[in-house]
């Protein structure tokens, strides 16, 4: 009996070796994979932004950044989508101690704030179309929509997502799988936060510059 | 329960799984400092595009440590990637994606801007600025 409990308090003291603990559970597994997936996809949005960089200047005369960016718009839709991902972050919380409301309530606030960040994404490239600064006018404009188009993209797949998260929630009840993908999905909706803050930095702020 | 989830964590996790009712006013906490951060330095971002009290050709590099540190506080604070024994894995993946980005960004800007330096001779074909 004492040697069983002394073995015991040595495996918490000391942690177990990796080699020796055998294989990890699924949820961590899917949660790295996911990780990597993201990881490859901010690689991908560093060519976009490495693209946007070479051809800021080259407006070919057209309409440039200082004309057609507007801060104050910018500055809400990044207010938008910060808060969205703390109310994901709420929602996470929810799940981790499974409960219902809570957790339907943080999806919907995130739902609401990402799609009003959508509309206003929206509603700024329509003007900007309007004024003749459509993608094909320049090298600028090209790369302007490619990046901050292609993050738009990921905001609406997450949208998607958690719909789906939502009604699978519903029929499904806080399963192991239904729990892995929402976790996913919270990591995916954090990632496109981060990618949001280097947007709004280097095309919006930096891009307006003298 | 125990022994793997003391040092097993997928990014995005907590670091520990106390009881249900701390962890929930714990993680509230961080998440709620993380958006505060977040805030403070958002703010100071558009303070400083938009101000004349700061040096002009230093703003650029403001902005950049500015953006850094955001993400910073978004990795540790939302994405929980700590530098702990638990996230290793996670954290070995981010710096071989840091580093890609790095290399992408950097080697882009230094080819375009070295290309368009040899290229003085063909201003007039190569300056995408100039009214076509």
């Amino acid at each position: 009996m004492n040697v069983a409990v002394e073995m015991d308090a040595v495996r918490h003291g000391e942690l177990l070796d990796i080699s020796e603990a055998g294989p990890a559970p699924k949820r961590i597994i899917a949660g790295f994979g996911f990780w990597i997936f993201l990881l490859s996809d901010i690689v991908m949005f560093s060519a976009l932004f490495a693209a946007y960089a070479v051809l800021a200047k080259a407006s070919a005369g057209g309409l440039t950044g200082g004309q057609l960016f507007d801060q104050r718009n910018v500055a809400m839709e990044t207010a938008l989508l910060l808060l969205s991902s703390y109310s994901c972050g709420m929602m996470s919380l929810a799940i981790n101690s499974q409960r219902y409301l809570a957790t339907f309530l943080g999806a919907v606030v995130t739902f609401l704030l990402g799609a009003a960040f959508l509309a206003l994404e929206l509603n700024e490239f329509q003007g900007m179309i309007a004024l003749g600064a459509t993608p094909q006018r320049s090298a600028f404009l090209s790369a302007f929509f490619a990046l901050v188009g292609s993050h738009g993209l990921h905001v609406t797949v997450g949208l998607a997502w958690l719909v789906l998260m939502m009604v699978q929630l519903s029929l499904r009840g806080f399963q192991d799988a239904v729990v892995r993908r929402l976790h996913c999905f919270s990591l995916f909706w954090h990632a496109l936060d981060i990618i949001w803050v280097l947007i709004f930095t280097v095309v919006y702020l930096m891009g307006v510059l003298p | 329960m125990t022994a793997e989830t003391h040092w097993d964590v997928a990014p995005g996790e907590r670091p520990t799984i106390p009881a249900s009712e701390q962890e929930t006013s714990s993680g509230f906490l961080v998440y709620t400092i993380g958006l505060l951060l977040a805030v403070i330095l958002t703010v100071t971002s558009f303070w400083v595009a938009n101000t004349s009290v700061i040096w002009a050709p230093g703003v650029p590099a403001g902005l950049a440590v500015l953006a850094i540190a955001q993400m910073g506080v978004h990795l540790v604070f939302f994405l929980h990637i700590t530098t702990g024994p638990d996230s290793t894995n996670n954290v070995l993946a981010l710096a071989f994606g840091v580093l890609i980005v790095f290399l992408v960004l950097a080697g882009s800007l230094v080819i375009m801007a070295n290309l368009n330096e040899n290229m003085m001779g063909h201003s007039e074909l190569m300056n995408l600025q100039m009214p076509r």
